[in-house]
């Protein structure tokens, strides 16, 4: 065997169970999603099924989606939004300005969410929200006229809880791109004339910009298919599309439909990364 | 172009003194040299001056006016970085029109003077390129001309070279003084190298534990130096350790703890003093030693304890009495001197320099 035919084996080896994993969990179930979304009978019913495009037409026949789709597509833009402007501010500290033991205890504190169960934090925001709530009785307590305040089931509540799920990534994939950044290019901005502001937003941002882009994608693509948070948080209010998904499985058991949906999800989300794509790779070209 | 005055600067870490009371001035136009060991105080010292840290006590002062309180941006100086600190995300000539660029100068002049500035560093051609697509060599042109295009007071580099092999670095410090030359800019260099900082400079300063041990031109600091630590630094020295046993006019005589004796310029000194005397081993000639070889002053009589050949030269440890004395000796015609071989060294009185411990 010649040298470059044995590396071809070994890199086939090495990647091959990854490769063969992935084609099992991602493809496989996907494939059966799809053919599933063009069926006209869910397979739980014993009649067989035939071919159709009818759930696909439903979803732009029936007025409802529309805005169901557009307050997930906004409540992405948001949470992504909030959850930039909240992490961006805390790694740029824990990277540049915290050092040594404190910056592993912070970021014990940083990832300590992701240890709890989701339904738990979520329900424990319920706590916080409702009037008579910790929110609630904390301010009522500092302005006793004040007005009661009840978060609960409404639109800032699902946008809270989903911030406080998502933003640890936001922080690590930001965290990462700007501890990467040498602080001598900091200093050479500086020392070319550029006050802080500047330097930061012709050095620092552009340079983090990668750890941006996928932290806003780590965020968005989640938060735009949720729909246990919405549901917990916002009640009737602020209904998604996630959560009609979810309903066609476990509600109303028409499968086809909750397929169907999912991948129209699913293109809504490649459409939106297909435009920003050429827009991101220009801006962060050199990183 | 500038003046820079360096008064009293202090600046501790903790425990650790960086900075210990240090005085200099940087000539208008010089080229200058900071040199001395790791953790001696020179990076401190430059980025004092840059502005990258406040110092605990102490001035500096460019043409006269006290910059302590003038922030980083402000002040107006040129930075070169040990590993040149390249934007990665900008071309060549943005990385060059940087410095214009935050300073609102006007499109077009920023290009003609981005292109002038690549002249200058001979790098025309290469301005669309990303600082990764460029050698060690090229990136450091481009930190230089980034540096420079925005005519700042002061050049500041801080082991600009270190980074480059040898040839490169040799390359490097040609057209480094070729620039300086060019734009007549005060220059302040840190280098760890000394050949480096004698070849390049018009003054240097040896630097040790956050102190200027001596400051002046190369030749002078190698061939005066005031104490055991510069001669060592700077080259190579023999110490010779004796007393003196008598003054005659402009001599004193010393009788060395090794045996034998040598005359060194009287100046300061009197009978029963104790001296210390570096002598650079290439100033020795070195002989074979005839039968009836007579001891005198500045002559001593010795072994060859070992001959080392590199080429050009050769290195000679010769041990006198219970002194080794290090002779380096041009290849010249004759034969190596075996090892073992019975040898007499001289060298005049004046390459005798009397240093302080
Ligand atoms: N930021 C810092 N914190 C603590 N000690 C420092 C810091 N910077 C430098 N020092 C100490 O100050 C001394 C001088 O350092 P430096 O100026 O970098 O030396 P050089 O450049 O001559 O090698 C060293 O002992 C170094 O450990
Ligand atoms: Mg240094």
């Amino acid at each position: 065997m010649t040298p470059t035919t044995r590396t071809r084996w070994a890199i086939l080896g090495l990647t091959g169970p990854a490769y063969l994993w992935l084609a099992g969990t991602i493809f496989l179930p996907l494939t059966a999603m799809l053919v599933l979304s063009f069926l006209d009978k869910s397979p739980l019913v014993p009649q067989p099924a035939s071919f159709t495009l009818a759930n696909y037409q439903a979803y732009f026949s029936k007025s409802f989606y529309w805005p169901l789709t557009r307050w997930s597509i906004e409540l992405g833009l948001w949470v992504t939004l909030f959850c930039f402007l909240i992490g961006y501010p805390a790694a740029f500290a824990l990277a540049k300005r915290v050092k040594g033991r404190w910056r592993e205890a912070i970021f014990l504190l940083i990832v300590l969410p992701f240890w709890s169960n989701a339904l738990v934090r979520v329900f424990s925001w319920t706590m916080v929200l409702r009037s008579n709530g910790i929110v609630d009785v904390a301010v009522q307590s500092v302005f006793p006229g004040a007005p009661t305040i009840d978060l609960l089931f409404s639109y800032p509540a699902v946008i809270i809880g989903l911030v406080h799920s998502y933003l640890p990534y936001m922080i690590l994939t930001c965290y990462i791109a700007l501890q990467a950044i040498d602080d001598s290019l900091i200093e050479a901005g500086r020392s070319l004339g550029a006050n802080r502001f500047t330097t930061f937003y012709r050095v620092i941002l552009p340079l983090s910009l990668p750890g941006i882009v996928s932290g806003a994608a780590l965020i968005f693509v989640p938060v735009i298919g949720s729909f246990m948070e919405p549901r917990i948080l916002g009640g009737t209010k602020g209904a998604t599309l996630g959560m009609n998904i979810e309903e066609q499985f476990t509600v109303t058991a028409n499968w086809p439909l909750g397929a169907a949906l999912s991948f129209i999800l699913l293109a809504i989300v490649l459409v939106i990364f297909g435009i920003l794509y050429p827009v991101l790779r220009r801006q962060g070209g050199g990183a | 172009m500038s003046e820079v005055a360096v008064i009293g600067a202090v600046k501790r870490y903790g425990q650790v003194v960086a900075l210990g009371g240090v005085d200099l001035t940087f000539a208008d136009g010089e080229f200058f040299g900071l040199l001395g060991p790791s953790g001696s105080g020179k990076t401190t010292l430059l980025r004092a001056i840059a502005g990258f840290i406040d110092m605990d006590a102490g001035e500096i002062r460019v043409d006269g006016t006290d910059i302590a309180r003038i922030p980083v941006h402000k002040r107006n100086i040129g930075m070169v970085f040990q590993n040149y600190a390249l934007f990665p995300h900008l071309s060549v000539a943005e990385n060059i029109a940087f410095g214009l660029d935050v300073r609102n100068v006007p499109k077009g002049e920023i290009r003609a003077r981005v292109g002038e500035s690549l002249d200058l560093v001979r790098l025309s051609g290469l301005e669309g390129r990303r600082p990764r697509q460029l050698s060690g060599g090229q990136q450091q042109r481009v930190a230089l001309a980034r540096a420079l295009v925005t005519r700042p007071q002061v050049l500041l580099l801080d082991e600009p070279l270190s980074a480059l092999d040898k040839h490169l670095r040799q390359e490097m410090q040609v057209e480094l003084r070729r620039i300086q030359r060019q734009i007549g800019i005060t220059t302040i260099f840190v280098t760890h190298d000394q050949e480096e900082a004698l070849t390049l400079s018009d003054r240097v300063a040896i630097f040790n534990q956050g102190r200027v041990v001596q400051a002046g031109a190369p030749r002078e600091v190698y061939e005066r130096p005031v104490n055991r630590f510069a001669a060592g630094f700077l080259g190579e020295a023999n110490f010779l350790q004796g007393k003196v046993v008598e003054v005659a006019g402009a001599a004193a005589r010393v009788e060395l703890a090794s045996g034998g004796q040598i005359l060194v310029p009287a100046t300061g000194l009197s009978v029963g003093a104790p001296v210390l005397v570096a002598l650079r081993p290439e100033k020795i000639s070195i002989d074979p030693a005839p039968a009836d070889a007579a001891v005198a002053p500045n002559r001593i009589l010795g072994k060859v304890s070992a001959a080392i050949f590199s080429g050009s030269s050769l290195t000679y440890r010769v041990a006198a009495g219970d002194q080794t004395v290090i002779v380096f000796e041009q290849n010249k015609s004759r034969a190596p001197l075996a090892e073992g071989s019975a040898v007499v060294l001289d060298w005049p009185v004046a390459d005798n320099v009397v240093v302080a411990p």
